[in-house]
Order: C-alpha cells, then structure tokens, then sequence
C-alpha cells in the first residue's frame, strides 16, 4: 500500500472523530472517546510518514503522542469522578457553574 | 499482495468500529469497540514496521486507557438514555460537517508522495530491529523529549490521585509525624501512688 491509503485512512478516523464529539455533544465520556479517536489518527499520519520517508522522527512523537494521549485520559476521567462526586451529574449542559 | 490484503482488513476494521464508537446506544458498547479500534490500528502499525508502536498501543491504550474508560462507565451511575436525547436533531448538521470536513481532508492527502531526495535523517544505520533503532533516536536526539514525556505522566499521576483523593471528616487516621515526636518524657507520666487512696 502507498502512502496516499494510509493518510486517506487517517483522514477518515480524524473525520470519524471530529463528527462524534459534534453528535454526542451531551455524553462527555464519548466525547473523550472522540479525542483518543483524533490522536490515533494522528498517530497513524505519524507512523506512515515515519516508514515511507524512512525516518525514525515519527514514530518517536508518535510515541510523545501517546503518552501524551494517556495522561490526559487519566486528568479527563479524574475530572469526571471529582465532578459526579460533587454534582451527581456529568451532563455537559449541566457543567455550567463557571458561567457566573 | 498479503500486506495489501491485510491493509483492507484492518483498515475496514478500524474505520467500521470507529463509527461504532460514536454511534453506539451503550457507552459499554463504545468503548469496547474502541478497544476493537486501537487493536486494528495496532495491526496496521505492524503492516508499517512499526512494531514497538503496535506493542505499546495494545499495552497502552487496550490495557491501560481503555479499561480506564470502562471503569468510569460502570462506575458512574449515569442516566446514558438522557445523554442521547438531540443525537437526531444533530445528525444532519454533524455529518454534514463530517462530510465536508473528511472530503476536504482525503482532497489534501490523497495526491501525496514522498519525495525520493527526502533521506531520512534522524534514522540509525546498520540491521538493528525497531525496537532498538527506536531507542538509539529517543535516548539520543530526543532524550529531552523524552525527559519531558516522563514529567508529563508524573504530573497527570499526581494531579489525578489530588484531584480524586478526599478525606473523609471524623475518621481516626494514623498521624506518623505526631508517633514520631512522642518522647518518653512526653509519653510515660511517672506518679507516686499514694498508699490507700489511688490516683
């Protein structure tokens, strides 16, 4: 396969991902799921850049992307369990309490 | 021949779950299916060579992420049915935007060729695997990077245990300092018991 299919692939998931955050808008867990969703596309671009140009650079930040990917998984669910704690909602037109 | 037969199999995979993940009714159901995601995307990482990435995304993401997402999921006891009310209202909008936003995206990318004066530059010679060559460019030009990485992980850990960590009030808790301080002259109280009277 060329490059052109693996960045057509890539431009598919990136798509996929950007049009779930827009049709779940009220579901923050799917909205992270979206996110991760985006940042494998952009790790797909990474490596397929990094094996047709014969570069090692990509596959090094595709690697900075995923722990990059985990950690704010790890913040973003943390965020989530504090605020059900306190709300008992994670409803996001219900996140709100900074609006003043 | 294989590797373009493989290439179809995981991609359809990949792209089939994708919407699956964002389509599906149960929240279980989604992320389960972006565990399905990351593994087909893990094979086509070793269709590239990319063999380490492919490891450490099943470990990482499938593993860690992943399971993460579950937890919360069945953790949180969350009226889901509420959350997809306005999933039809926007579905013309959203794939629209979808629509033209991937069409423009493949318009862009799917004329593209690497040029061959393009020489890799950052890329150890010799027959090492990937794994090793990976290592020899990450603890060599991008030790920094990877130094920084590190800090990255040790802050979400710590933010993440401040943020979900509470203590609870009127809960008798072991105080190690307090133990530490405690001197026999603070400790033990030496009295002369008077003869028939006590204390």
């Amino acid at each position: 396969m060329d490059l052109s299919a693996y960045l057509i692939l890539a431009a598919i998931v990136f798509t996929i991902g950007v049009a779930g955050i827009i049709l779940n808008h009220k579901n923050i867990i799917i909205i992270l799921m979206s996110v991760e969703l985006i940042l494998l596309a952009v790790n797909i671009n990474l490596v397929a850049f990094s094996t047709f140009s014969g570069d090692l650079t990509g596959q090094a930040f595709a690697l900075f992307i995923l722990t990059v990917a985990a950690a704010e998984a790890a913040i973003g669910l943390a965020i989530l369990v504090a605020y059900f704690r306190n709300r008992g909602s994670i409803a996001v037109e219900d996140i709100n309490s900074l609006k003043g | 021949m294989a590797e373009a037969v493989f290439f179809w199999i995981f991609s359809t995979i990949l792209v089939g779950s994708a919407v699956a993940v964002i389509f599906a009714r149960n929240p279980v159901h989604s992320v389960l299916f972006l565990i399905l995601a990351f593994v087909s995307a893990a094979g086509l990482f070793l269709i590239l060579g990319a063999e380490f990435l492919a490891m450490i995304l099943v470990v990482v993401y499938v593993g860690a992420v992943a399971v993460l997402f579950l937890f919360i999921v069945m953790l949180l006891d969350v009226d889901f049915a509420r959350m997809k009310e306005g999933f039809v209202t926007y579905l013309p909008q959203g794939l629209l935007i979808a629509f033209v936003f991937g069409a423009e995206l493949v318009y862009v990318v799917s004329g593209w060729a690497v040029s061959p004066h393009a020489a890799g530059a950052a890329t150890p010679s010799g027959t090492l695997s990937n794994t090793a060559a990976l290592g020899e460019v990450l603890y060599t030009r991008y030790v920094y990077f990877f130094q920084a990485a590190g800090f990255i992980l040790l802050t979400a850990m710590i933010g993440a245990i401040v943020i979900t960590l509470h203590h609870k009030v009127g809960v008798k808790r072991q105080d190690i300092g307090a133990q530490n301080a405690r001197t026999p002259e603070t400790a033990i109280e030496l009295r002369k018991v008077p003869s028939r009277v006590g204390i």
